[in-house]
């Protein structure tokens, strides 16, 4: 039978198959772990008196709760308060009584967990990688199967390295024609979430396809796949290929010499086969997008830059996202005064994100009483931003160049927008709240971001663009 | 897990869509280290003002709605970040059941696994529950039905798994860990 990519990493890792009574018994290659959603898990081991089983398919590191300031010492870590200093501190006792290596803040590969596993080649083609945090889709950007779990589900990793799990659908995202100039991954993945709605992917695995998706590099394929949670779907999913690979050679974690050729070739065997079939499918033409901002509360609440705030007076959800958020029915978002600008998160945070904004700001300003933060994704990702003079560039425009961590994409570690205060984000949800009590959020690329920042309110990237 | 069989309370409503885990838990109340006390901030956005006082129009601020056990909400409910402290706050606040139309993958599946009854009716049912609330429910997990005041009898379809470990209190670790050989063999078997 022809089998999609998911189906073929899927039936790679199957220890016991499913039945009509029992789930399956999955294998998983990589577990990543943070300090938020693991405290209880690592408490159950405890209880029960068992080990981590194998702790060496096991990454750890620090970054929901972990400050965006400079930290020299765990003192520092009372800038966030009590709890988040014990949570960081458990963590390391933890990872040190269970025998797991921790990226610690003392560590220079520390960053944002779904940033730092392609960043060290551990997330490979391949591969049944989760982690207790539902943005693990992103590292299905490299043709793994990747999603994220509960603690419970954590606590079941790290005592028998499998999960039980009953096997998802498919859905086919084929993406046709190529992206206009100043339309990049995020405002795509918007558009996708706009179309299918914040639970069309629900029960489903995605396959991001077709000649958009070919022509991305990593970054942009990450910043697609992770998003597909918005969407409703657990998991999305890129075929490997040449850029896949290109990408991982040479990396900490890759495989290396012999070792390397055999696994390229084994992960260029998972591409789905032609004739393989999908639960369902849905098409988008690339070269029709615009840069895309949200204008309510959730991820599919979404329009076109320069496109009016629909009408859905007829729904009180509708309504009520749109009281929240301040927003009129009828005019475009780029009515709208900004109060803030963050880039970062496990969407945007990569070096070509950084580089889109920078391009931007080079020579200009950030608006008069708007506030910038520019967090890289992860420490590798800050010194290498750094060595091409990029925080030189944010700093001249009078954005903050800050330490790697989750920041102000929800607003835990001290990072936070205030009632009202109008936020244009890269990061991933503006639901109520998320980015502070009465914040308002507003999802889009940083290229649109970084034009927001300039002109002082929500801004078209386009015009902003140097040839 | 304590063994659930079934169910039986009053029912308080939540009609908004898409309630998201930050609603049931903002964030940053997730420097927790333990399971407990968490229903002290379930909704808190929602249902505390800013100096900390209940919002009167919060649905479970209401006087109806003290004691509810079931909750009642509007479609795609749970749907954003995959923190269990999103059903554990529900139970440490007191509520042993949750319906909607649609409930989101991670947070029914840590729902279940928490003896937290994630239920899905159809449309024609949730219209029924969402225009009488208070409504006196039986939720029996064995049989897998809800029953209405007036009687009426609804199946809702649940993993047989899922079912099975609920009215049995079997604890999903302990199942797994009865597969350790096969696991150590797959191991072994793999490059
Ligand atoms: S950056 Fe935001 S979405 Fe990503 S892992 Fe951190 S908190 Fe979650």
């Amino acid at each position: 039978m022809p089998q999609t990519l998911f189906e073929k990493v899927w039936n790679q890792h199957v220890v016991v198959p499913e039945t009509a009574d029992t789930p399956a018994v999955l294998y998983i290659d990589l577990h990543l772990i943070h300090e938020v959603t693991t405290p209880q898990a690592f408490s159950l081991l405890r209880e029960r008196g068992l080990p981590v089983r194998r702790p060496d398919r096991t990454l750890a590191t620090m970054d929901h709760s972990t400050p965006t300031t400079p930290v020299n010492s765990f003192k520092d870590l009372a800038i966030v308060g009590d709890s988040a200093a014990n949570q960081i501190r458990q963590m390391e006792i933890n990872c040190r009584e269970f025998g797991i290596d921790l990226l610690g803040f003392d560590s220079e590969q520390r960053g944002i967990v779904h940033v730092i596993g392609p960043e060290l080649g551990a997330t490979q083609p391949g591969k049944t990688i989760v982690c207790g945090d539902s943005h693990t889709s992103t590292h299905g950007a490299f043709g793994a199967l990747a999603f994220g779990i509960g603690t419970t589900e954590v606590g079941h990793v790290l005592a028998t390295q499998c999960l039980l799990q009953r096997k998802p659908k498919t859905l086919a995202i084929n993406v046709e024609g190529s992206l206009p100039a100043g339309v990049g991954a995020k405002d795509l993945i918007l558009a996708i979430i706009g179309q299918i709605g914040v639970d069309g992917g629900t029960g489903h695995v995605i396959e991001y396809r077709g000649e958009a998706i070919r022509a991305m590099d990593m970054e942009a394929r990450m910043t697609v796949c992770n998003m597909s949670i918005e969407g409703g779907a657990r998991a999305g999913m890129i075929a490997p290929d040449d850029t896949t690979f290109e990408y991982l050679a040479g990396r900490e974690r890759s495989p290396s010499g012999a070792e390397w050729t055999t696994a390229v070739e084994r992960w260029r065997a998972l591409c789905g086969d032609d004739d393989a079939r999908f639960d369902n499918s849905v098409d988008i033409d690339a070269g029709a997008l615009k840069p895309m901002v949200t204008f309510g509360t959730n991820p599919g609440m979404v329009v076109g830059i320069d496109e009016p705030v629909p009408d859905g007076s007829g729904d009180s959800n509708f309504r009520k996202a749109l009281d929240y958020m301040q927003v009129e029915t009828g005019k475009p978002m780029t009515e709208n005064a900004v109060d803030i600008v963050f880039i970062g998160s496990c969407t945007n945070s990569r070096m070509s994100d950084l580089e889109q904004a920078a391009a931007i700001l080079e020579g200009r300003r950030v608006a008069d009483g708007v506030r910038m933060l520019v967090v890289p994704g992860s420490q590798q990702v800050k010194h290498e931003a750094e060595a091409k003079g990029l925080d030189r560039v944010f700093a001249a425009a009078g954005a903050e160049w800050r330490e790697s961590g989750c920041s102000m994409c929800l607003g835990m570690n001290g990072d936070t927008a205030g009632s009202g205060q109008l936020t244009v984000s890269t990061s991933n949800r503006n639901f109520e709240g998320r980015q502070g009590v009465g914040a308002r959020t507003v999802l889009a690329s940083p290229a649109t971001a970084a034009a927001s920042a300039v002109h002082g309110r929500i801004a078209d990237p386009r015009p902003y663009l140097r040839s | 897990m304590q063994a659930i069989k079934s169910i039986r309370s009053r029912t308080v409503n939540m009609p908004a869509k898409d309630i998201d885990t930050d609603q049931i838990i903002p964030a940053r109340f997730l420097t927790t280290t333990s399971r407990e006390g968490l229903g002290d901030n379930l909704f808190h956005d929602l249902r505390f003002e800013a100096d900390g006082a209940p919002k009167p129009d919060f649905e479970l601020n209401r006087p109806e709605a003290q004691g509810c056990e079931i909750l009642v909400a509007g479609n795609n409910l749970g749907c954003g970040s995959s923190r269990e402290h999103a059903p554990w706050a529900l139970l440490d606040y007191g509520i042993r059941a949750v319906i909607s139309t649609e409930i989101a993958d991670i947070f029914r599946s840590n729902s279940l696994k928490n003896g937290l009854l994630a239920v899905v009716v159809d449309e024609e049912t949730h219209g029924w529950l969402l225009a009488h609330p208070g409504s006196e429910l039986e939720i029996d997990v064995v049989q897998s039905t809800l029953t209405l005041p007036d009687g009426r009898v609804v199946s809702y379809p649940i993993d047989a798994f899922a079912r099975y470990c609920l009215i049995e209190g079997i604890d999903q670790l302990g199942y797994l860990r009865q597969n350790l050989d096969a696991i150590a063999s797959f191991e072994e078997s793999r490059p």
